[in-house]
């Protein structure tokens, strides 16, 4: 019973990370772009529905009305005006200008908010439970974020499998000079890529800040845990980055029953793990 | 007979380099002799710029030339500082043996860390190198012998091994930390030139070109990452030396230890011996003038080092060598032509 509890609950954590993962995901997937400051975005949406709850009386999934389109204006903008200038010229300009934008956003938002914790109320859903024959009991949040995350990688699959849209990112991502020779303006798919992966980025962000506290400085964990649900799960394989946030979830949760302090280290080192035996991740689609 | 009327002549040194050399003399004469006319403020600015000059020399012939784009060189710096702190405070070990050791023993965890990282190519090496430096972190933070999350310090009887004096230990520090400094530059330096140095240069501008004439790139990289790890322990001991304090978050930190040491190599210019002095200059420079608006100078190094990557990716330094055909470090060879002063 203890095994399964540990199972049902990792796998629900593992829900949370997958959301972190899929925006890291489609980035890689689409435009081979390792995006550094994915964590400090996830950190801003945060802050961005802070001030929005803030400033009109919204409660945080509400506020999301807002967040989402900000962010996907944010990311469009950033691919068109800069990031696509970075694409060309091997891996040192997008790494290098992806830190240069987390250091920016991480000293804006401390100068801005301070440095204090921050967490976005969202009501009674936050502790509510469910109980199971045998014992367990779930959180309803945590399913409520897991179902997300399904939800949002199903979406994704049917854009990819079942739309003109969907499409040319396949193309692109196969082959983006051949795709650019049969009429694609890849400048544009891309920027659209980016805004896509912001509005995840952003679901991400709100869910997680109502869940646990964040500050200025919190980017760079999210950033860490995305990037190895994604490793793990195996580059460019949207279900495959669900299974490697879950593995994540469980390695983290058994690492928690034995020892609390334990929970993050027991991820990082099943990441190395996996890493060490499966260097393609668990289900490889996307050749680097 | 022969029409040659000009022959060319293969050269390293430049005028430029042979005037550098005794500039840098000069300068550096001047700094060995700072504790006896600057003020401890000036030393432990200049010591400051010393560690950090030789972390971004490393972490430049790391990325620069060596391909590896580690955002993970704080876990060596932790180490370093760590080894010292332990060796010194649990085993009783003399400051300057502790030091000694902090270097080869961060280049022995580094071993079997690249075999890990290693499996990783590009950005996913980055970040690779980044989740084991968390790994340390945590790991250090969940040592009690190695004070738990809370760290440990150094205490005052291992302090006065060095001098009992406190202005003469700054002084002994100061000038180790110079002296460390210099010894990174030159190796850096001298291995450049060498032909392990050719090996790297051609791994920089193409890795399967140089491997297919005969370059061992897998032997050179892990060369260079476990020799660039224990040079990196060494600086971390000294740095923590002058601390005084350590603890995880502090010894294991991306943006003190490798954050702003990669805009320095950046902004100064990747892949040459002279970015990193220029890099750390104008890093050191915007944080004592904006030192009074918070972090605000790091947002400003931030833009610096988008801007210089999107446009000029060669940095300030590789701007200067090119529109003024400068080398101070000769690592290459020129040809130079002359005429021919034998057959007039």
């Amino acid at each position: 019973m203890e095994f399964l509890n540990i199972f049902i609950q990792g796998s629900l954590l593992g829900g949370i990370y997958a959301l972190f993962a899929i925006g890291l995901s489609l980035s890689f997937g689409i435009m081979r772009l390792v995006n550094i400051a994915h964590g400090d975005f996830i950190v801003l949406s945060g802050y961005v529905a802070l001030v929005v709850t803030q400033s009109t009386g919204l409660d945080p999934f509400t506020s999301l009305v807002i967040v989402v389109p900000v962010m996907f204006v944010l990311g469009y903008v950033l691919q068109r005006g800069l990031l696509n200038q970075t694409l060309s010229g091997g891996l040192l300009p997008p790494l290098l200008v992806t830190f240069g934008i987390s250091i920016i956003i991480q000293n804006g938002l401390l100068q801005g908010f301070g440095a204090y914790d921050h967490r976005l109320q969202e009501g009674p859903i936050e502790t509510a439970s469910l109980h199971l024959p045998g014992g367990i009991d779930i959180g309803v949040y945590p399913l409520l974020v897991f179902a997300v995350a399904v939800f949002g990688i199903a979406s994704l699959q049917l854009l990819f499998y079942g739309t003109r849209l969907g499409r040319a990112f396949r193309a692109v991502s196969d082959d983006a000079n051949t795709a650019e020779l049969m009429g694609i303006d890849n400048r544009k798919l891309y920027a659209v890529a980016l805004g896509i992966a912001m509005i995840f980025t952003a679901i991400a962000g709100v869910l997680f800040g109502i869940r646990t506290i964040f500050d200025p400085a919190a980017g760079p964990i999210r950033l860490i845990l995305a990037f190895e649900a994604v490793i793990i799960g195996g580059l460019g394989s949207l279900w495959g980055t669900l299974i490697g946030g879950m593995v994540l979830g469980i390695a983290q949760t058994v690492g928690a029953a034995l020892d609390p302090t334990w929970q993050i280290l027991a991820g990082h080192l099943a990441f190395l793990a996996i890493l060490i035996l499966r260097p393609n991740g668990l289900f490889p689609r996307t050749r680097d | 007979m022969t029409a040659a009327v000009e022959t060319v002549r293969v050269e390293r040194a430049t005028k430029a380099s042979r005037v550098f050399t005794v500039a840098a003399a000069v300068m550096l004469a001047g700094l060995v002799s700072l504790p006896w006319w600057g003020d401890a403020g000036d030393m432990r600015l200049i010591a400051e710029m010393a560690y950090y000059l030789a972390l971004a020399q490393l972490w430049n012939l790391l990325a620069g030339y060596a391909g590896l784009v580690s955002v993970g060189q704080q876990a060596y710096v932790g180490i370093g500082g760590y080894a010292l702190f332990y060796l010194t405070g649990v085993w009783n070990l003399n400051v300057y043996a502790a030091l000694l050791l902090a270097g080869p023993f961060a280049g022995l965890i580094a071993i079997p860390v690249s075999f890990a990282v290693f499996r990783l190519r590009g950005a996913y090496f980055a970040i690779g190198t980044w989740v084991v430096s968390e790994v340390f972190a945590l790991i250090a933070s969940l040592i009690l012998v190695l004070g738990a999350g809370s760290g440990l310090s150094l205490t005052v009887p291992i302090l006065q091994e060095i001098s009992p004096d406190r202005d003469a230990r700054n002084t002994a520090i100061y000038l180790m930390t110079l002296a460390v400094s210099l010894f990174v530059v030159g190796v850096v330096y001298l291995l450049l030139r060498s032909r392990h140095g050719l090996a790297l240069t051609a791994i920089r501008d193409s890795e399967p070109a140089s491997a297919s004439l005969g370059v061992n790139t897998f032997r050179t990289k892990f060369i260079i990452y476990v020799a660039t790890a224990a040079c990196t322990g060494l600086i971390g001991g000294l740095i923590f030396l002058q601390k005084l304090r350590i603890s995880p978050e502090a010894g294991f930190s991306i943006n003190d230890w490798t954050v702003v040491v990669i805009f320095m190599v950046v902004i100064g210019g990747i892949g040459t011996i002279e970015g990193p002095f220029i890099g750390m200059l104008i890093f050191i420079v915007l944080r004592e003038l904006l030192a009074d608006y918070g972090t605000y100078y790091l947002i400003l190094l931030g833009i610096i080092a988008i801007v210089i990557m999107l446009k000029a990716p060669s940095g300030v330094w590789g701007w200067i060598a090119q529109r003024y055909d400068l080398q101070l470090f000769p690592v290459g060879r020129r040809l130079v032509l002359k005429p021919d002063q034998s057959k007039r």
